[in-house]
């Protein structure tokens, strides 16, 4: 056995068990931060900080029996969990945390992600599908034109980004970031990019990616109090599991990938120590924020959200699109 | 073994909202045919907490009958007693203390902040924000906790007597009280900033199931369903009764019609009651909470009475019939989120689903208090 199949197989499981830690202890973050927020103590009887309530959730709900619905389609509704999981964890793979921490660096990081994570909202069809439940159907339609509504602000936005850069690898994106807090992606000053409108770029980015991954304001898919559970109402045990850890996987995508095309990836705002620690604060920053905004704001309805989507982050993103590319014909 | 849903275009589909939904609030079930996302027509179904408290009414003695009334409404309970004591002290012709009266009024509206309080958190919950249901509750378990000190149960009080009070105030209950206004002033400044003046809250309720007057006089809205379309209907202030017409306070009127309007309403109802309480407060007359003078065993003469309360859901009518043996012949009760809640069926046709269940966190729904 080669030594580079070996290396790939030890990456891939390291980003197994980064993929998989990071959402169950999101889990408890989230808990705990909805209760700071909400004035409550939060899970704190289970261990210090009540921090051995994701492993205990997590043997419950292994433990139990998975229930698959009469008249369910059997293969798509034991499929749908496992397709939620997979691309958060094929994406760890080629996010590079520092200059040395990557486990596959390939030179068309950007696309790998995106591919992989277009497939994410299949499962979420498959689930709503498969189930044979009116509500799940229901937000199965909404995650569809949910996410084709959002994939393509973000994806114009990414490819300004990519035009700036010149490259679509993830390591070129940040090096030429790393200069310094001003060099940023998400700053237009010295900048690579000259372009006024970036800060809006890294909004519509930002917005994007909390549509896309289904998080309050936009968590459409799931509306408790109108669609009871959305797509994972028939889901119990561990397909439920898979979902919830799926979600999170995703958040950490999402706030990885803000991190490296906007905010300069593992480089140090003022040029010091640059290292997976800047990273790691930048990601976690972004993911507080995603808390924040999920117990503050009540949810936005469906024709709400794709007007916010078709008729401002579009045409606001295709603007910016063009602009940048005439910025950088002219310098 | 699965066979494939399939729907012509314009096929419609039956949605079944409930019993056991999170946006009912309770057992009440909708049935919605739908045509995709959109309401083509609702039927809401009601019954599944029937307790025939108005068949109780007709088999119990008036004092036997007392706390039925507190286990129609759970979050406004004080207010339907009162409804009920004053039917039963006008047949029987019993006079009521002054201390006594102000005592109901000040507890009466207490307790309507504190259904308000839970109206707006479950109500922003509806939408989708689930914060600010913890933070009324917090301001809630603090007036249940002074109504507990003085009346001895959290929700469903057994309170008020015929002619009097089961309990006088004292001295640690004014104090909170007293403390509790200011509070509850500052809170109400923080939902303002939290919730009223937030982009995505007002942008799904402003133009959000629009109910002209006449739809309310159709069905018999009263509350902030009725004061949201524009009608100045207020039992405490049209029919007066109890010690009202000594309070300053004013009924917040909108003219709108939209979900908007009917929260704006509530939530200026709270200020109002306020002010009614730091009045009573003031006001409050020194004697006795029960009169000297009350008959042993209440046989009200002969007769058919009525009386209209303003409970924190709306106007809440209690109908005696007597036929002079001690219990009564009938005992209608006219509860307000009855009326309320049939406005629901005609104006929810051609609405988003999710835009519906708003519309349904508006009206303030208490499931026990329609079925009785």
């Amino acid at each position: 056995m080669s030594l580079t199949l070996l290396n790939v197989i030890f990456a891939v499981v390291v980003a197994i068990a980064f993929a998989a830690a990071n959402a169950a202890y999101l889990v408890w973050a989230e808990r705990r931060g909805a209760a700071r927020i909400q004035r409550r103590p939060g899970p704190n009887i289970n261990g210090p900080f009540g921090l051995l309530q994701p492993p205990l959730d997590g043997i419950k709900l292994m433990a139990k029996q998975l229930i698959i619905p009469g008249g369910a389609d059997k293969v798509l509704f034991i499929a749908a969990p496992v397709l939620a999981m997979y691309p958060a964890i094929m994406s760890f793979v080629t996010i590079p945390f520092s200059d040395t921490i990557v486990a596959h660096n390939i030179n068309v990081g950007i696309l790998m992600i995106f591919a992989f994570a277009s497939t994410g909202s299949m499962s979420l069809i498959f689930a709503g599908w498969s189930s044979r439940n009116k509500y799940s159907m229901m937000s199965a339609v909404r995650a569809v034109s949910q996410s084709v509504a959002y994939e393509i602000p973000m994806l114009i936005t990414t490819i300004t980004v990519v035009m700036i850069a010149g490259s679509m690898d993830l390591m070129e994106i940040v090096h030429q970031q790393s200069r310094s807090i001003l060099h940023w992606n998400i700053f237009p000053l010295l900048g690579n990019s000259h372009n006024i409108l970036m800060p809006a770029s890294f909004l519509i980015f930002f917005i994007c990616t909390l549509a896309e991954t289904n998080r309050a304001p936009f968590d459409l898919g799931e509306a408790e109090s109108e669609l009871v559970a959305g797509f994972h109402t028939e889901y119990g045990s561990m397909g439920f599991g898979l979902f919830f850890m799926g979600e999170y996987a995703n958040i950490v995508i999402g706030a990885c990938m803000t991190t490296i095309l906007f905010l300069g990836g593992w480089s140090c705002p003022f040029g010091l120590f640059p290292g997976v620690w800047w990273f790691l604060l930048k990601l976690y920053l972004l993911i507080a924020t995603f808390i924040w905004i999920r117990w503050t704001f009540p949810r936005t309805t469906i024709y709400g959200l794709l007007n916010l989507s078709w008729k401002i982050l579009i045409p606001l993103s295709l603007v910016n699109l063009l602009l940048t590319a005439g910025l950088i014909k002219v310098f | 073994m699965s066979s494939p849903i399939q729907l012509q275009p314009d096929e419609t589909f039956v949605l079944n909202v409930g019993p056991q939904h999170p946006a009912t609030h309770g057992v009440l079930r909708v049935k919605m045919e739908m045509n995709g996302e959109y309401i083509v027509d609702a039927e809401t179904v009601i019954g599944y907490i029937h307790r025939m408290h108005e068949k109780m009414g007709e088999n119990k003695t008036y004092p036997q009958y007392l706390m039925n009334l507190s286990r129609m409404d759970y979050l406004g309970a004080l207010g339907y007693s009162h409804g009920h004591v004053l039917v039963v002290e006008k047949a029987a012709g019993i006079e009521v203390p002054e201390r006594a009266e102000y005592i109901r009024a000040i507890m009466v509206e207490l307790n309507r902040v504190a259904s308000h309080l839970f109206w707006f958190g479950a109500f922003v919950m509806d939408l989708g924000g689930f914060s600010p249901l913890m933070y009324a509750l917090q301001d809630r378990e603090y007036i249940l906790d002074m109504l507990e000190a003085v009346t001895g149960s959290r929700l469903t009080y057994c309170y008020f007597r015929f002619g009097g009070l089961y309990n006088d105030i004292d001295d640690d209950f004014i104090d909170a009280a007293r403390r509790f206004i200011p509070r509850m002033r500052k809170s109400l400044i923080k939902y303002d900033k939290l919730v009223t003046g937030n982009i995505i809250f007002r942008k799904r309720l402003e133009g959000n199931a629009l109910l002209s007057k006449e739809t309310c006089r159709k069905y018999g809205a009263s509350s902030a369903v009725a004061r949201g379309s524009g009608i100045n209907f207020d039992v405490r202030k049209n029919e007066p009764y109890s010690v009202y017409p000594d309070f300053d306070f004013d009924v917040p009127v909108y003219h709108e019609g939209d979900s908007l309007a009917r929260y704006m309403v509530r939530m200026e109802e709270m200020e109002q009651s306020l002010r009614i309480i730091e009045q009573g407060l003031d006001k409050l007359p020194d004697g006795p909470i029960m009169p000297k003078k009350k008959p042993k065993l209440i046989k009200p003469p002969a007769g058919d009475y009525y009386q209209a309360v303003e409970t924190a859901r709306g106007s809440f009518g209690v109908r005696l019939v007597s036929d002079g043996t001690k219990t009564p012949y009938r005992l209608k009760l006219r509860s307000p989120t009855y009326s309320n809640m049939h406005l629901f069926d005609e104006s929810c046709r051609g609405m988003m689903i999710m835009d519906a269940l708003a519309f349904m966190g508006s009206l303030d729904l208490v499931i026990p208090e329609i079925d009785r």
